[in-house]
């Protein structure tokens, strides 16, 4: 059988997808269904002193819901301070405090106009600044949701003694994931039993969510992954609270409820990218070693803890970039303020500290008067090289030949050393970034979650892979049934892949943080093979050909499945009291280079050329693979150049698809992707994550090329039309 | 995959891990449909909305995909909830209900339109397609063939929608270039980011209608 890793095995969802078939929570009906609503504040802060009905309207038929019918009332996550409906305290403007279920489309929208929530505001915290201030006490004293500090060496403050000194400041600002399928969800009960299906990338989260707030045993509740049109990290915690809800609905009525959410709620009350500020002052030597570095990280979690403590450690362990420092500080904080919680978002607080360090560090090379990729070059981590926790990286790390292959495919040394083209009121330039992305849990992560899948032997020599590893668009049911195939030695399309419910298949942990393919994927690998040495060892005891051995054992439950549970690598130390030692397993690299046209009189970007060299270890699938590496990509683009949230008073100004601009097909650049491997012992076949790394480089080769091409140095995205003006206006364009 | 099936539904066989046999009472709308198709009025079929005396019900004649169906619709009911909900054809999708995503391009007498922009009324008496339509029997058409064969999509979501903008531009232009095929693509978002293997299928859909 001629292994199907390393080939582009079409996506085994394909002809569902075109043809209209796959079902989507939305397509879904169950008999008795009602849809639901959800009831929203609408300042940002205040004491909720009473939800009222207005008695004149006609209320038959609606089940309403209240903080009243909430069992536990809090979302179990990191901390349970998110309620599940807000009883007397509203923390951002679009806090759920009633559900409303109905039959008819048309009168629900009609009863939720006449629902009245009697609030008494209170001053709102809604930036990072105002909350540092504390003058309004939100959390604790100091409003600070997490703190996080790295040393090595002997600190940031070996910055001062250096023979150059730069510092600088970065800013993001927030990102929504508009995954064109908004959330949904449809629950109810099987007597004490709670199912729900949906939109969703974790299943095993939102049963620990409705596990908590019901008070159900793990076998009372279903989850069931409906397919799902796109997550991005969005739909990693938030569906929960989606399902509560229907469920909480569905209790009240005792009718199946579908909860599914309009473009404009989705935009305003589901998570989005943390915006953030960071400050860094490093030192270099006058050749352009780098020497110390000094960090300070700052996230703006929004209302509720989530998983920002998460996201500000991704952050933070991914804020000295791809580089060799010897002394290093990284001081890293969230706060809480009055908007929307934030939450995972690919990249996971990655992009905006590697948007930081990249930028600084063009700002270093500006100050040296080199170009920057030759500074950076110059002092990218190699193996045996320490990190700043103080890993030591001792296998697969591609860098230097994605820098390499991008630099060549794009012809960046000559495009830089020629300058910028101008040609009439057109300025052409080219940037580059180089970053790496923690594949996997951060430190001991892995260890807590004991990730688990199953491979069964199928009679008529089929296999099924059953895992909580979701597909949300990224290709998981066709790379998982490929490592399978490999591992038992049989045809990819004699492998299936188990719908995801948690009745069914084993707890895989979330499918997050560039995991799945190397985490999960090892074990699935480990499950084939051993169930091919079962069938290897059947064959010589009794004498048996394959197909017979398959057979017997297909028909024999106790020997027709594998159940492996992922150990992670023996040599994987972290202390988290110190936040120190290996901060992932494995690290996937690359190297991005930007073109674009400046339009000099209007201001507007367009990245005309996008050339991306990524080390993945090994690539199961190249052309799922590329298409991670430029859908990433593309988000980036859209967070560099158009992705602004507008807010007043804390509330979102624009809401919808037309004025919070997402890339369209004449936003895509021409792509080149290289592939690069260098394999990662303990990846299947080699291989690492890929999901989220092609969100961290766009943006800073994007802001890169825009300074080639202008003049212009910008440190905060989105740079839109306005900013780049902003920046001419103020001095700096050639 | 070459059998053009689609693989989620069709797990019955597998012990229990089926989205039918887990679903049990799920009636996916289209189940209801495809027994009531010929009937007059649809709204037998499993959705079962309650209908409120506002404005009076109007009674229409669409030709969806080749057939014929004579519903009631409220004169504020769109083309996008008559499809999904009165005839069960799901794979048109709402991403937004307000004509920003495109999800939901249907063609109206062979031009792609926005369905939940387009009032079913509006639609009185003229041919519409949409991606069910597109089938060739159990085979794929020339332009879903080619989506699948260009890995155009990814989460999928947007993909009725490209398929049909895609069959619109075709229609029109049946040799587009790529800026033109750009240009005809733009009213449609793919968050995944698909839209150079998008680009690709387009171009191989044009060679695929030609050689029919
Ligand atoms: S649903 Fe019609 S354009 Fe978005
Ligand atoms: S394939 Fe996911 S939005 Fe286009």
């Amino acid at each position: 059988m001629a292994p199907s890793i390393g080939t582009s095995v079409p996506r085994v969802d394909g002809p569902a997808k075109v043809c209209g078939s796959a079902r989507y929570v939305d397509d879904l009906v169950l008999p008795g269904m009602l849809h639901g609503a959800t009831v929203r504040s609408d300042v940002p802060r205040g004491r909720l002193l009473g939800v009222d009905l207005d008695p004149a309207f006609d209320w038959t038929g609606i089940t309403v819901v209240t903080a009243d019918d909430v069992p536990v009332n809090a979302v179990p996550l990191i901390e349970s301070d998110q309620p599940v409906l807000a009883r007397d305290e509203i923390r951002h403007a679009y806090e759920p405090v009633a559900l409303l279920a109905c039959e008819d489309r048309l009168r629900l929208a009609q009863a939720l106009r006449h629902v009245t929530l009697r609030v008494e505001p209170l001053p709102p915290v809604l930036t990072i600044d105002d909350a540092l201030a504390a003058r309004e006490a939100i959390r604790g004293a100091d409003n600070v949701i997490k703190r996080y500090r790295i040393t090595k060496g002997r600190g940031g403050a070996a910055v001062e003694g250096c023979e150059v000194v730069v510092r600088g400041v970065y800013e993001t600002g927030w990102q929504e994931h508009v995954y064109i399928e908004p959330n949904g969800m449809i629950g109810w009960w099987d007597g004490d039993t709670a199912r729900v299906e949906g939109s969703l990338q974790c299943p095993y989260y939102v049963q620990k969510g409705i596990k908590g707030v019901f008070g159900l045993p793990d076998d009372g509740v279903d989850v069931t992954q409906a397919v799902t049109g796109g997550g991005f990290g969005g739909k990693e915690e938030y569906p929960t609270l989606v399902a509560l809800h229907a469920l909480l609905l569905a209790k009240k009525s005792g009718r199946p409820v579908k909860l599914v959410y309009g473009r404009q709620e989705d935009v305003e009350a589901s998570t989005k990218r943390h915006p953030s500020r960071v400050e860094i002052a490093s030192g270099c030597d006058r050749d352009g070693t780098l020497r110390a570095v000094s960090i300070r990280v700052l996230f703006d979690g929004g209302a509720y803890v989530t998983l920002t403590p998460v996201v500000l450690s991704r952050g933070a362990l991914h804020a000295c970039g791809a580089y060799r420092w010897e002394d290093v500080t990284v001081e890293a904080v969230a706060v809480a303020t009055n908007t929307p919680p934030n939450g995972a978002f690919r990249g996971f607080g990655a992009p905006q500290t590697i948007w930081a360090i990249e930028r600084h560090l063009d700002r270093v090379a500006r100050t040296l008067g080199t170009d920057p990729v030759a500074l950076k070059r110059k002092n990218l981590l190699r193996l045996g090289d320490t990190t700043a926790t103080g890993q030591t990286l001792k296998e697969s790390v591609g860098v230097e030949e994605c820098v390499e292959k991008a630099m060549a495919a794009s012809g960046y040394v000559e495009k830089r050393e020629r300058g910028p083209v101008v040609t009439g009121r057109t300025a052409r330039g080219v940037g580059a970034a180089i970053f790496l992305h923690g594949a996997g849990f951060t430190g001991s992560g892995e260890k807590y979650l004991k990730g688990k899948v199953a491979v069964d032997l199928l009679p008529g020599g089929r296999a099924r892979v059953r895992t909580g590893s979701t597909d949300i668009g990224q290709g998981t049911e066709t790379v998982f049934r490929q490592i399978a195939a490999d591992g038992l030695g049989i045809g990819v399309e004699n492998v299936d892949f188990a719908v995801p419910s948690t009745a069914n298949v084993p707890d895989s942990g979330p499918t997050v943080a560039s995991r799945t393919v190397m985490v999960v994927g090892s074990i699935v690998d480990a499950a084939a093979k051993e169930l091919r040495a079962r069938l290897e060892a059947e064959e010589k005891a009794r004498g048996a050909t394959r197909s017979a051995a398959w057979e017997r054992l297909a028909a024999d439950p106790a020997r027709a499945t594998s159940l492996v549970q992922y150990e992670p690598p023996p040599g994987v130390v972290w202390d988290d009291a110190t936040y120190s030692g290996d901060a992932y397993p494995a690290y996937g690299w690359a190297c991005d280079v930007a073109e674009v046209e400046v339009d000099l009189d209007t201001f507007e970007t367009k990245v005309t050329g996008f050339w991306a060299a990524v080390d993945v270890g090994r690539v199961i699938n190249p052309t799922l693979c590329a298409g991670q590496v430029e859908g990433g990509t593309l988000q980036a683009i859209g967070w560099a150049l158009t992705e602004k949230l507008v807010t007043k008073d804390g509330k979102i100004l624009n809401p919808r698809m037309t004025n919070y601009i997402v890339p369209t097909s004449l936003d895509a650049p021409p792509f080149t992707t290289t592939l690069v491997e260098a394999a990662y012992s303990r990846g299947p076949g080699g291989a690492k994550g890929v999901g989220e790394l092609p969100m961290d480089g766009g943006a800073p080769a994007v802001a890169a090329a825009i300074e080639h091409a202008t003049g212009l140095v910008l440190d905060r995205v989105p740079m839109l039309p306005e900013d780049l003006f902003e920046a001419s206006v103020k001095g700096g364009a050639r | 995959m070459a059998d053009g099936k689609d693989d989620r539904n069709d797990l019955d066989t597998n012990g229990g891990v089926s989205r039918r046999g887990f679903l049990g009472s799920v009636v996916p709308a289209a189940v209801g449909v495809a027994v009531a198709r010929e009937a007059l009025s649809a709204p037998a079929a499993a959705p079962a909305v309650a209908e409120l005396p506002a404005g009076e019900p109007a009674k229409l004649t669409l030709v969806v995909n080749g057939r014929t169906h004579k519903v009631l619709v409220e004169p504020r009911d769109t083309l996008l909830s008559v499809l999904r909900e009165k005839l069960g054809l799901t794979g048109t999708k709402p991403g937004c209900e307000r004509g920003e995503c495109g999800a939901c391009t249907v063609l109206i007498d062979g031009v792609a339109r926005y369905s939940c922009l387009t009032l079913a009324l509006e639609a009185d008496g003229k041919k519409v397609t949409t991606v069910e339509g597109l089938m060739e029997g159990e085979e794929l058409g020339p332009v879903q063939k080619a989506f699948v064969e260009e890995d155009a999509f990814q989460c999928g979501y947007c993909t009725p929608g490209q398929v049909m903008a895609a069959e619109g531009l075709l229609r029109e232009n049946p040799e587009p270039g790529l800026d033109e095929i750009r240009h005809g693509m733009s009213g449609n978002l793919c968050r995944c980011g698909a839209y150079a293997h998008i680009f690709k299928a387009v171009d191989k859909a044009a060679r695929f209608r030609k050689e029919r």
